[in-house]
């Protein structure tokens, strides 16, 4: 049989079936990871030790009919944010290359109690500041659809690790599209949840007011049954809602039609490519045979977002980033002074985006500058929430592209950052109003045959909606 | 415009230490940057509020109880430095 293609809803049943153990289904991961990874780079820790334990213990809970949830058993990998115990937990950067942290991320902790399986931690950009993996100090991971090409980022290494089958699902955070634009370029799914929906505790920080966890995976139903472990109210972290949990996988089962998908005409400008276009064109002719209505909308200040959010974030990031300052975390040098142990650490942890947005960002908030930049950013961020509150009121969902086009060279876009800004176009306006969105591969490229994927975005707290209108598209695809 | 003495200037305010080279190259990435964040100017927002936040919590409150945390070895071991009664020794700051 073959299992690292099927889906985590396919092992989970077979799992449950009793037709494959988790022992199995895990040891055809990791012999997948073992011949295919060093070509790709997916990984920047790998556990398998662990996971073979944690699959043996999972295969006696089924024995003994203790199976605690349908999570039990499968195979996942995080992203190198998410701080886990006792494993190494490096944000790819220098600066913590050695940090191996003595607590849980609040959703590691929550799946680890859902019984899954831990692979290794996957490589993102520096601090997930990037849009390529590029910025990692672990190396570029590449494309498994194209090596020559980036698998996008920050969340890359998750994406590329699920498109290239090393595992049945993956966790990534999406500050500004970084699970989205990543799953398209990589051709699977990636929901980036409303903000607050999954508790960041414990997850490595970049943007506090716009970072976010969230589930990768090969279809929505998959995202669902991740998600439906890790949604909720964490005493840990004050920035979640206490939003009932629906059931996911309920809803997604629900049909389209009647659903109204907008379509903002701001999405569609110059610049992006035809195949672009025509995916998200036979996306609306599914819905529409699926019966859902299509509509024209406007939101008005898409254009305002990136500049947006390339004050916000930075600003955040500066005073984010304080914290790595030698003392608590850092190098093992012992230079003389204290001054010298800050810079000196700072100047060899950190790479170059990192310092970049650092900067962008203290000068941003210093004195004299701080009503032209953070002040008037975080007044366009009101606007641009309510062009999406306006829109909400008329239709349900709105389809876009995820990005303007599918996966670029390695090495195209990282000698001009304001080049790499512009990747996140059609991902960041979601972020800033905090709403949630899902992205799913869709078609292929003509020359190349590279991913493309859409974008499907909701209201706040609807990600049963956006997921099941991926899910009713991907049943609708499959058949 | 951003000028050279101003991104050394940062930088210190930063404790970001930058090469020659590193100031010349940031310089001028980052003069392209705040000149392509000038388009927000052409925004009105005299009547608009600040967003700084999206989930429309406040004074978010939790029993004041203590948890028990048995790991601060742990914690104190993430430190490169000294360790001595229970606390990071750093070089004096005066």
């Amino acid at each position: 049989m073959d299992i690292v293609n099927k889906t985590l809803a396919e092992l989970s049943h077979l799992f449950r079936e009793k037709k494959l153990s988790s022992r199995e289904i895990t040891d055809a991961f990791i012999h997948e990871i073992e011949k295919h990874d060093k070509k790709l780079n997916c990984f920047v820790t790998k556990t398998f030790d662990l996971a073979r334990e944690m699959a043996d213990a999972s295969d006696s809970r089924r024995k003994n009919n203790k199976l605690i949830s349908p999570l039990d058993g499968m195979p996942i990998t995080l992203k190198d944010v998410v701080c886990t115990h006792g494993i190494r937990t490096t944000a790819s950067s220098n600066i913590l290359k050695d940090f191996v942290p003595p607590y849980n991320a609040t959703v590691w902790k929550k799946l680890q109690d859902a019984g899954v399986v831990l692979l290794g931690k996957t490589n993102t950009d520096e601090f997930t500041m990037g849009a390529s993996t590029e910025t990692s100090a672990f190396g570029v991971t590449r494309n498994p659809h194209d090596p020559t090409r980036v698998a996008g980022g920050s969340s890359g290494g998750s994406t590329a690790a699920v498109a290239a089958n090393f595992c049945a699902g993956s966790i990534g955070t999406d500050t500004g599209g970084s699970i989205r634009q990543p799953a398209h370029f990589c051709g699977v799914t990636g929901l980036k949840v409303t903000y607050g929906r999954v508790s960041r505790w414990g997850t490595i920080p970049m943007a506090s007011s716009l970072d976010t966890v969230g589930p990768i995976a090969k279809t929505a139903e998959d995202c669902a049954m991740i998600l439906q472990t890790i949604a909720g109210k964490d005493e840990l972290d004050a920035t979640t809602p206490d939003q009932k949990v629906p059931n996911y996988l309920d809803e997604i089962k629900s049909k389209v039609s009647g659903l109204r998908i907008g379509i903002p005409k701001e999405y569609f400008i110059d610049g992006i490519d035809d195949d672009v276009r025509e995916v998200v064109n036979s996306a609306k002719e599914i819905l529409q045979g699926l019966g859902a209505e299509i509509v024209n909308i406007s939101l008005p200040h898409t254009k305002y977002a990136v500049p947006t959010y390339y004050i916000i974030a930075p600003c955040e990031i500066s005073a984010n980033m304080a914290r790595f300052d030698g003392i608590r975390f850092g190098s093992g040098k012992h230079e003389k002074t204290i001054e010298e142990i800050y810079t000196q650490t700072r100047e060899s942890g950190l790479g170059d985006e990192v310092k970049r947005r650092i900067l962008i960002g203290t000068y941003a908030l210093s004195a004299g500058y701080y009503d032209a930049f953070y002040r008037k950013a975080q007044k366009v961020r009101t606007l641009i929430k309510q062009d999406f509150d306006k829109a909400f009121e008329k239709v349900d969902a709105i389809l876009t592209p995820v990005a303007p086009t599918p996966a670029f060279k390695i090495g195209k876009n990282t000698t001009d950052p304001l080049r790499m800004y512009l990747e996140d176009i059609f991902t960041i306006a979601a972020s800033l109003a905090g709403i949630c969105g899902i992205s799913l591969p869709m078609g292929k490229s003509e020359v190349g045959e590279l991913p493309i994927g859409i974008q499907i975005l909701g209201p706040a707290f609807h990600e049963g909606r956006v997921l099941r209108i991926a899910h009713q598209i991907q049943k609708t695809i499959q058949t | 415009m951003i000028t050279k003495k101003e991104v050394q200037h940062i930088a210190k305010l930063a404790k970001l230490h930058l090469t020659d080279a590193e100031v010349e190259k940031f310089t001028g990435q980052l003069g392209s940057i705040l000149d392509f964040f000038a388009q927000l100017q052409e925004v009105k927002t005299d009547h608009t509020e600040e967003t700084s936040q999206v989930t429309g919590l406040e004074n978010v409150t939790r029993l004041d109880q203590v948890n028990v945390y048995t790991e601060e070895d742990s914690l104190l071991d993430c430190s490169p430095h000294k360790i001595e009664n229970h606390s990071i020794k750093v070089p004096k700051i005066f």
